[in-house]
C-alpha cells in the first residue's frame, strides 16, 4: 500500500503551487502512470480522499491517464507497445531494448476553478 | 510563478524528493568508497539468511554494516548484530517499503570511514519497493524455489528494476514441482542483463559464487 504515500507526495507537489489561501479551488489533477510504476488507481485514490478530507483539497477530483510500456529495439530500431511485460522487439525478437515509456509517476496538469 | 485561473502544466515527478535524497546518498557513499546492496524479495525468501551467509563468508575481507527494514520487531536486527557487525534498525510500523530519507537518517548511525559494504535489507514486498531508489549499486532481488517459477511474471517491474537475481533454498527443488530452468527462463524474458546465482542457505551451495562476484564488484569500485 505505498499508494498512500504517493499521494501524500502529490499533495504536496499541489500545495507548492496552489495554498488554501488562494481563492480559487483545485478542480481537477491529472497525474500520469505508467504500467510498469506498480501503482493501484482505486488505493491512490481512496488514499487522495482520505488524506485531503477536511483540507482545502477535499472533493478535488484526481484524474489519472495510464500510460503502456514502449521499448525501442536496439538492434532494429522498431517502437513497440508490450502488454504482457516479455521486453522483446516485436519485429526481429531481440531482447536488446530500452524502455522508452511506462515508469512515468507524475502530476502532469493542475485545473483550477473560482 | 504566477497563478491564473485555468490550467497550470507542472509536469513533476510524483517521486522526486525520493529521487533527489537517494542522488545525494548515493554521492555520499561514493564519496567513502562505500558499495550499497539493496536486497528485495517476498517474506520468507531467506533475505536475512543471505546476509547472515555473505557476513560469514566476507567479513574477514571487508566491512560490512547492515541496514535492516521491517514493518515490525528487530528480531532481524538481532540476528545480524549476534554476527557482530554494525546494524541498523528501520522499523516502518506498517510501511511496506524502504524510502530514501529514511536510509538518510538511519546512516547517521554508521561510521561511514570504518565501512565498505552497506547492506541494505528493505521490506519483504515484491511491489511497493520497486519504485523507490535508496541509493544503491544494485537492487538484489530474492525469489526462493517455493515461491514457484512465475513470480517474475507476476512482479515484471521488481524483475526488471534489478541487476541481481538470486534464486534461494535450492536444496529444497527436489521436494518441488517447480522448475529452476522456467524460473530462470522467466527472470530473464523480463530482464535479459540479470546476473543469477543459485544458493542454498542450509548446504551453503552458490555462497562463494555470490560472495565471489560482489568482491570483484567492489574492487571495481
Amino acid at each position: 500500500m505505498h499508494e498512500l504515500s504517493v499521494a501524500q507526495n502529490i499533495i504536496s507537489i499541489i500545495q507548492e503551487y496552489i495554498n488554501e489561501d488562494q481563492k480559487s479551488t483545485v478542480k481537477t489533477i491529472r497525474v500520469k502512470i505508467g504500467k510498469l510504476a506498480n501503482i493501484l488507481t482505486d488505493s491512490l485514490i481512496f488514499g487522495f480522499e482520505v488524506l485531503t478530507k477536511d483540507t482545502y483539497l477535499e472533493g478535488a477530483n484526481l484524474e489519472i491517464e495510464h500510460l503502456p510500456v514502449r521499448i525501442r529495439c536496439e538492434a532494429c530500431g522498431e517502437e513497440t507497445t508490450i502488454e504482457n511485460f516479455l521486453f522483446l522487439c516485436s519485429v526481429c525478437h531481440s531482447s536488446k531494448v530500452k524502455v522508452l515509456s511506462g515508469y512515468e509517476l507524475m502530476v502532469s496538469e493542475i485545473e483550477l476553478t473560482d | 510563478m504566477g497563478i491564473e485561473l485555468g490550467v497550470l502544466k507542472i509536469e513533476r515527478k510524483i517521486l522526486e524528493k525520493n529521487d533527489e535524497i537517494a542522488h545525494s546518498i548515493r554521492g555520499l557513499f561514493k564519496e567513502h568508497n562505500i558499495f550499497t546492496l539493496n536486497l528485495v524479495s517476498s517474506p520468507g525468501s531467506g533475505k536475512t539468511s543471505i546476509v547472515e551467509k555473505t557476513i560469514k563468508e566476507c567479513k574477514e575481507k571487508f566491512r560490512i554494516a547492515v541496514i535492516e527494514g521491517d514493518i515490525q520487531t528487530d528480531l532481524d536486527a538481532r540476528r545480524i548484530d549476534a554476527s557482530g557487525i554494525p546494524v541498523v534498525q528501520i522499523i516502518t510500523h506498517g510501511a511496506c517499503h524502504l524510502e530514501a530519507n529514511l536510509i538518510r537518517d538511519s546512516i547517521k548511525n554508521i561510521n561511514m570511514k570504518e565501512v565498505d559494504l552497506i547492506i541494505i535489507e528493505n521490506v519483504g514486498n515484491l511491489v511497493c519497493p520497486s519504485g523507490y531508489d535508496l541509493g544503491e549499486d544494485h537492487k538484489v532481488v530474492i525469489v526462493s524455489t517455493t515461491e514457484g517459477d512465475d513470480k517474475p511474471l507476476k512482479y515484471p517491474a521488481m524483475f526488471r528494476n534489478s541487476s541481481v537475481l538470486i534464486i534461494n533454498k535450492i536444496d529444497l527443488l527436489p521436494h518441488l514441482h517447480s522448475s529452476i530452468e522456467e524460473l530462470e527462463k522467466n527472470a530473464l524474458a523480463i530482464n535479459p542483463s540479470l546476473t543469477i546465482f543459485k544458493t542454498s542457505c542450509v548446504s551453503g551451495d552458490g555462497i562463494n559464487e555470490w560472495c565471489n562476484w560482489l568482491l570483484s564488484k567492489m574492487k571495481k569500485q
